[in-house]
């Protein structure tokens, strides 16, 4: 776990009588996309909010390096230093954009919230880089200043990522990102998400129910089951000969197209 | 007046208010919570300034109060006799008279000098109000001083407008460290605030929020590096005094459309009309 940008040791949460987390051990290298997959209240939220220090666990530790290589303890770190953290070096993809985004802000807003955040004062920059977010996502930049609510749920979903990644970060927290989309925009959506993540070398956790989302772009993958990790390793290999019979499960109940 | 206190507040509510105004003062911008009283008016005509004009108020003081710059609108007239009846305190209309000026929505045109206090009327303390609704979440933004929304606000008014729409109640840091309200004074008021001789003080009595700015502290309007901040005036001249660099207040003359151009600071107009009298008289 040298190198590791992220990593978690013996996580454990419990609400009440339900387990949520159960032992999670789980190592996020620079650059790799890791997919978190199960069936709902398997804990893939739960380990996702614990992971990105939006929630507190019971029991063990979540590791972080900084770029300068320093390891902080996450959820011992001050509010000002992770909130910063989530602004700048960090990005967060929620399944619903309506949920990050600023419904009443045009779309160049919502892009150059997190630059202005950061302390850029140069409203030109600021909506260049805009711009240029736009393009990168597929948007095109004319509708620089048109409101979100005009936008399709795919533009919504593209937005929230250009939103997000204008800043570079160097992890980003995807839920369900292509959750509530059809199937032929998901599948751009996918596309264009590994484009960027290989382009940027952006390390990636990404919590799926879809095994096909998982195996499109995820490098390593750990399958959930009642709060507890019961297999991960290579995505290939775990999901071409599952070793675990939940897994043998799950991968077998994927519908062939 | 007999059966009430001196300025009307009890003693004990003003030493509660001192202490708020201490607080505020000694964090420039930073809104401080106090235990707004009810006043014998409604919320919305002041009482937040009235509570902190009250507290402050001595035998030797004299108070000014102005409405929109005026010191004759009904608002202006009414506080300045509630605290010649309350607590027996000299009135003046002339600004440089005055130590204590209780203000709505206007900064007097003449400069203001060291040892006088103005005391604003807030509607909405916090500048972030309508832009974040939740009251905890403003303040955790202060706190750890992520002012990046303000700029979002901007960013947008920019984008659709061709310029920050707001021309009042224009948002400004004070210190280099707190976002603050500076209630809706014209933006046209704004360079007035930085590095001011004079204490400022800010009372918001339905919010229940007390801040100040310091004598000599700077005061910096939000802008971008490529869209300074300027401050908006009405093209024209005043047409009582000649004044060319005061704020105008537009006013409907007849049923024709007529219309004329006059200060909004009545103060400094009849100074200015007074002072050409002489010379006229002179020449």
């Amino acid at each position: 776990m040298s190198d590791a940008l992220l990593s978690a040791r013996g996580l454990g949460l419990t609400f009440g009588p339900i387990t949520a987390l159960d032992e999670v051990h789980a190592d996020l290298w620079p650059g790799e996309v890791l997919a978190v997959v199960g069936e709902s209240g398997s804990g893939k939220t739960t380990l996702l909010n614990v992971l990105s220090g939006r929630m507190a666990p019971d029991a063990g530790t979540v590791w972080y390096r900084d770029p300068a290589r320093h390891l902080h303890d996450l959820h011992a770190m001050p509010a000002p230093q992770l909130r910063a953290l989530h602004r700048s070096d960090w990005g967060f993809v929620h399944q619903n954009p309506r949920d990050s985004l600023r419904m009443r802000v045009s779309a160049g807003g919502n892009v150059g919230e997190r630059l202005m955040a950061q302390g850029i004062r140069h409203y030109g920059d600021i909506r260049a880089a805009a711009q240029d977010w736009l393009a990168q996502v597929e948007i095109d930049p004319a509708r620089i200043d048109d409101l979100p609510h005009t936008f399709s749920g795919g533009m919504l979903q593209r937005l929230q990522i250009a939103r997000t990644l204008v800043t570079h970060p160097r992890l980003v927290f995807m839920d369900e990102p292509t959750g509530g989309l059809d199937v032929s925009v998901q599948a751009r959506l996918l596309d264009l998400i590994r484009t960027l993540v290989t382009r940027l070398g952006i390390a990636v956790v990404l919590v799926t129910h879809d095994i096909a989302v998982a195996r499109l772009l995820a490098g390593r993958l750990l399958v959930m089951q009642g709060g507890r990790v019961i297999e991960s390793g290579l995505t290939d290999q775990v999901l071409d000969d599952p070793q675990h019979p939940y897994t043998q499960l799950l991968v077998s109940s994927v519908l062939s197209a | 007046m007999s059966g009430y206190n001196f300025a009307y507040l009890d003693e004990q509510t003003k030493r509660m208010i001192r202490r708020a105004i201490l607080k505020a003062v000694a964090i420039p911008g930073h809104q401080i919570p106090f235990g707004s009283r009810e006043m014998p008016l409604p919320y919305g005509w002041g009482t937040g300034g009235i509570q902190v004009t009250a507290s402050i108020l001595g035998p030797p003081d004299v108070l000014k109060v102005i409405d929109q710059g005026a010191d004759d609108t009904t608002n202006a007239v009414s506080i300045r006799r509630f605290f010649a009846r309350t607590a027996g305190v000299a009135t003046t209309t002339r600004t440089v008279d005055a130590t204590i000026i209780q203000t709505r929505h206007r900064i007097p045109e003449t400069p203001l000098h060291e040892g006088q206090i103005l005391v604003y009327q807030v509607p909405l303390p916090e500048p972030m109000a309508r832009l974040e609704p939740s009251r905890a979440e403003t303040t955790r933004m202060h706190g750890l001083q992520e002012y990046g929304l303000m700029h979002v606000k901007l960013y947008e008014d920019i984008a659709r407008y061709g310029r920050v729409a707001n021309s009042y109640d224009f948002p400004v840091m004070v210190n280099g460290r707190y976002l603050m309200s500076p209630s809706p004074i014209p933006a046209f008021d704004n360079p007035k605030l930085h590095m001011s001789p004079a204490l400022q003080l800010f009372g918001a009595g339905r919010e229940k929020r007390i801040y100040a700015v310091p004598p000599y502290t700077a005061v910096r309007s939000l802008d971008f590096d490529d869209h300074p901040f300027r401050a908006g005036r009405a093209p024209g001249i005043c047409a009582l005094c000649g004044a060319d660099d005061s704020y105008l207040d537009e006013v409907v003359t007849d049923d024709q459309g007529t219309r004329m151009f006059v200060c909004s600071d009545t103060d400094y107009c009849n100074e200015r009309a007074a002072a050409a009298a002489i010379q006229g008289n002179a020449a």
